[in-house]
C-alpha cells in the first residue's frame, strides 16, 4: 500500500523528521491561498502514485500568485501517466546546496532489511544503483536487534556525506529505520533530503510504502488507502477479493493461483495473442465467485474472448462448471466468447456437466489457449 | 528413498481446530501421512478427527513423539506459531499460512537460521512424497511415485507439471512446494541440495516465477554443484514491471530486476532447458530420463 507524499511527511514530520512547510490543497483557490500563507517561492506538487512527477510535468516551482494560479490549474486535473490528479501539496521551496538519498527496505535475497545512504540524491536512486553501485551504502541490519547507531553512522560516513552534516543525517535514518519497522514498511526513502547552505537536513520527498499484508496491525494507515486514485476494473477487483491485474492485450483470463495463472497470461502471449488480464479467482470458486470474475473481464471493453483455465486441487471440477454454467446462464446473449479448461480433482464430471452451449470446452491448457487466442482475433477481424 | 518427508513422518498439525486445518488434518490422514497431534493454546485434551491436541508444540512433539509440523494458523499468529515450532524443536516445520506480514518473515527467518530445522513455505502447498506422505494442500490423488523431484513456487502450477508428469509416466520421489513469498524458508538452492543428495531422484523440475534472484542464484549453484539433472519453468514473462501478480513475491521491479528473461537466460546459462509451456517441460524431463 503506497502513502502519497503528503501523507508520509505527515508521518515521518511526526517522528521529528523535518520537512518543509506545506498544505494539501483540491482546488485552485486553496493552492493559490495556501501559496500566500507559507510564502513564495512555492512548489506546487501533484499528489499521485507516480515516479519521475517532475519530468513528467507535476511538479512547478512558482514565484508569485499568478505563477501559482496557473501552475495550480494546470496540475489540478491533468492527466499525469494515466493517473488522475485530483490533490496537490503547496510547499516551501528548500533553497538547497546539496542532495542526498537516505532509504530502508527488505532486502528480500538476504531476508533482511536494508538501509541505504547516498550523496547522490534528488535523481532516480535505481538508475544510480545501475550505474555505480558503490555511490551507494548499504548497511544490513539484524531484525532481532533493530538498527544500532553505528550502523546509522557507518552507512552515512561509507556514503562520503560532509561531516558538518553526517550526524543530522544519520539520525534522520535511525528515525526513518525505526519508523519503517513500527509502521511495517515495505519501502521507506526520503530523496532528496535536501542540505540548505547552513547546514539544515530537510526531508523534500518522500516515499512510504506500507506491507499490504500488515495492515491489520496498522488501523490508521489502512484508512489512508488511496481507492480513488486506482483503475475502476482494480478497485472492482478489491471489492471482489480477487488478485487482478489489468494489461491493454484482448484475451481475458480467469483461473486459480498465482503461478498458474501467470503461465495462462504467458501461453496467450507465446500462441500470438495478447492478455489482457491476470484474474486469480482462488481457491474454492463456488458459483458467486465465478460470477463475479467473468462479470470482471466481460465488463473490461478491451476483451474479446476468455479462458478460463482451473486446475482443481481442493477446488472440485464439478462445482466449477456448475458455477460457470449458473453465471452464463443469467445472459440472454453471452457477450464473448468463453473458453474453459478443467483440470484435476472432478474435472471429467465438471467436462460433462459444462453447458456447450455457453462455453467451448477444450481438454489441455494449450489448447483451450489456442483456442482462445483464435476467437479473440475472430471478433477482432 | 525421498526428501523431508516419507513413511515415518510424525506430525504435528498448528491450528488443528480451523476450518482449514481440520478438513487437511483429515485429508493428510486419508493419504496416510501420519498425524499424531494437533497444536492449539487452550485447546489442549480436546480431539480432532481423532488426532489428540495439546496447548503446546513442544508438548504435542514430547507426548507424541513428532518431528514435523505442518501450520494452518492465521497470519497475525503465524509468526508466532513458527517460532514455537522452531522452539519445540522439530526437523521440518510446513508454513500453508498465505499473508504473513514480511517483516514477521524476516525475523522468523532469522531464528531459524540458527537451528537445524528445515522450514519450508509460508504461503506454500506443502510438501508430498507420493504413496507415502503429504504435508500441507496438495491433492494426493493427481501425484504418483517415481524419480522426478518437483520444486516450485506455486501450488496449482506445480499440478499441472505434475499432471503433464504423469501422462507421460513420470512418477514423483517428492514435490516441495516452497511458497510465493518474499521471503521464504527452504529455497531453490537447499531443495536442489536435498534432491542432488537423493539416490532416487534422477532428475529435477524446478519451477520459478518472476520476483527476486532466488532462481538466479539457484542458476550459478546447479552450474557449480549439482549432478542431477535439472529443467526449468518460468512463470510471469508477461508480467508488467511494479504489479503484484497475485503472489507476495511475484512483482518485477521498477528498475527491471526479478523478470522471466533474467531468470531463464541464468538458468539456460547453466544447461538448464526452460520449456516455454508445462508440456515442453514435460518433455524435456522424458528425453533426460
Amino acid at each position: 500500500m503506497r502513502l502519497h507524499e503528503y501523507q508520509a511527511k505527515e508521518v515521518f514530520a511526526e517522528a521529528g523528521i523535518p520537512v518543509p512547510d506545506a498544505e494539501l490543497a483540491r482546488t485552485v483557490e486553496e493552492a493559490v491561498a495556501a501559496a500566500e500563507e507559507i510564502g513564495y517561492p512555492v512548489a506546487i506538487k501533484a499528489q499521485v502514485h507516480v515516479g519521475g512527477r517532475g519530468k513528467a510535468g507535476g511538479i512547478e516551482l512558482v514565484e508569485n500568485e499568478t505563477e501559482a494560479r496557473e501552475a495550480a490549474d494546470r496540475i489540478l486535473g491533468m492527466d499525469l501517466k494515466g493517473f488522475h490528479v485530483d490533490r496537490v501539496l503547496v510547499e516551501d521551496a528548500v533553497n538547497f546546496v546539496n542532495e542526498v538519498y537516505v532509504g530502508v527496505t527488505m532486502d528480500r535475497g538476504v531476508g533482511r532489511p536494508v538501509a541505504m545512504v547516498s550523496s547522490r540524491g534528488g535523481v532516480n536512486i535505481e538508475e544510480v544503483a545501475e550505474e555505480d553501485p558503490d555511490a551507494i551504502a548499504r548497511e544490513h541490519i539484524d531484525p532481532a536487534f533493530g538498527m544500532h547507531d553505528f550502523q546509522a553512522r557507518k552507512a552515512v560516513y561509507d556514503a562520503g556525506l560532509d561531516r558538518d552534516v553526517a550526524g543530522d543525517v544519520a539520525s534522520i535514518l535511525t528515525t526513518l529505520y525505526d519508523l519503517w519497522e513500527e509502521r511495517d514498511g515495505a519501502d521507506a526513502e526520503i530523496n532528496p533530503l535536501m542540505v540548505t547552505a547552513d547546514d539544515e537536513v530537510i526531508a523534500a520527498d518522500a516515499v512510504f510504502n506500507i506491507d499490504g499484508d500488515a495492515l491489520f496491525r496498522q488501523p490508521d494507515l489502512a484508512e489512508l488507502e488511496d481507492e480513488a486514485a486506482e483503475d475502476d476494473l482494480e478497485a472492482k477487483a478489491n471489492e471482489y477479493g480477487f488478485d487482478y491485474v489489468r494489461l491493454d492485450g484482448n484475451v481475458g483470463i480467469i483461473g486459480n493461483g498465482a503461478g498458474l495463472v501467470m503461465t495462462t497470461l504467458d501461453l496467450v502471449d507465446y500462441y500470438g495473442g495478447a492478455p489482457a488480464n491476470f484474474l486469480d479467482i482462488g481457491g474454492g470458486a463456488k458459483a458467486e465467485r465465478v460470477a463475479n470474475a467473468l462479470d470482471m473481464v466481460f465488463s473490461d471493453e478491451n476483451v474479446d474472448a476468455v479462458v478460463f483455465n482451473i486446475f482443481g486441487g481442493i477446488t472440485r471440477g464439478d462445482e466449477v462448471a456448475n458455477g460457470i454454467n449458473s453465471a452464463l446462464e443469467q445472459f440472454d446473449d453471452i457477450p464473448k466468447p468463453v473458453i474453459v479448461r478443467l483440470a484435476g480433482t472432478k474435472a471429467e464430471e465438471g467436462m460433462e456437466i459444462l453447458n456447450t452451449d455457453l462455453v467451448q470446452v477444450e481438454a489441455t491448457l494449450e489448447d483451450a489457449v489456442q483456442a482462445a487466442v483464435a476467437a479473440a482475433e475472430e471478433v477482432d477481424s | 528413498m525421498s526428501v523431508l518427508v516419507d513413511e515415518d513422518t510424525r506430525v504435528v498439525v498448528q491450528g488443528i481446530t480451523g476450518g482449514e486445518g481440520k478438513f487437511h488434518t483429515e485429508q493428510m490422514l486419508e493419504y496416510g501421512t501420519d498425524v499424531v497431534a494437533g497444536a492449539v493454546p487452550g485447546k489442549g485434551g480436546q480431539e480432532v478427527a481423532g488426532v489428540p491436541v495439546y496447548d503446546t508444540v513442544s508438548r504435542a512433539a514430547r507426548e507424541e513423539d513428532a518431528d514435523a509440523s505442518v501450520l494452518f494458523v492465521p497470519p497475525a499468529f503465524a509468526a508466532d506459531a513458527l517460532f514455537e515450532a522452531l522452539d519445540a524443536p522439530l526437523d521440518l516445520v510446513v508454513a500453508i499460512t498465505e499473508g504473513i506480514p514480511t517483516q514477521d518473515m524476516s525475523r522468523v527467518y532469522r531464528r531459524q537460521q540458527e537451528t537445524d530445522t528445515y522450514l519450508v513455505g509460508p504461503n506454500c502447498p506443502g510438501v508430498i512424497t507420493p504413496g507415502e506422505a503429504k504435508l500441507g494442500i496438495l491433492p494426493g490423488n493427481i501425484f504418483s511415485g517415481g524419480s522426478v523431484g518437483l520444486i516450485s513456487r506455486s501450488g496449482t502450477l506445480t499440478y499441472q507439471v505434475v499432471d503433464n508428469l504423469t501422462e507421460r509416466g513420470l512418477g514423483q520421489s517428492t514435490a516441495i512446494g516452497i511458497g510465493g513469498d518474499p521471503i521464504i524458508g527452504t529455497d531453490f538452492i537447499d531443495a536442489l541440495e536435498l534432491f542432488n543428495a537423493d539416490s532416487e531422484t534422477d532428475a529435477v523440475v524446478m519451477c520459478g516465477e518472476i520476483g527476486g534472484e532466488d532462481e538466479e542464484d539457484a542458476a550459478a549453484y546447479i552450474d557449480q554443484h549439482v549432478d542431477t539433472p535439472v529443467v526449468g519453468f518460468i512463470a510471469g514473462r508477461t508480467a508488467p514491471p511494479g504489479k503484484r501478480m497475485g503472489h507476495a513475491g511475484a512483482i518485477v521491479s521498477g528498475s527491471g530486476t526479478g523478470t522471466a528473461e533474467s531468470k531463464i537466460n541464468a538458468l539456460e546459462a547453466a544447461g538448464v532447458p526452460v520449456g516455454d509451456t508445462p508440456e515442453e517441460v514435460a518433455d524435456n524431463v522424458s528425453d533426460l530420463l
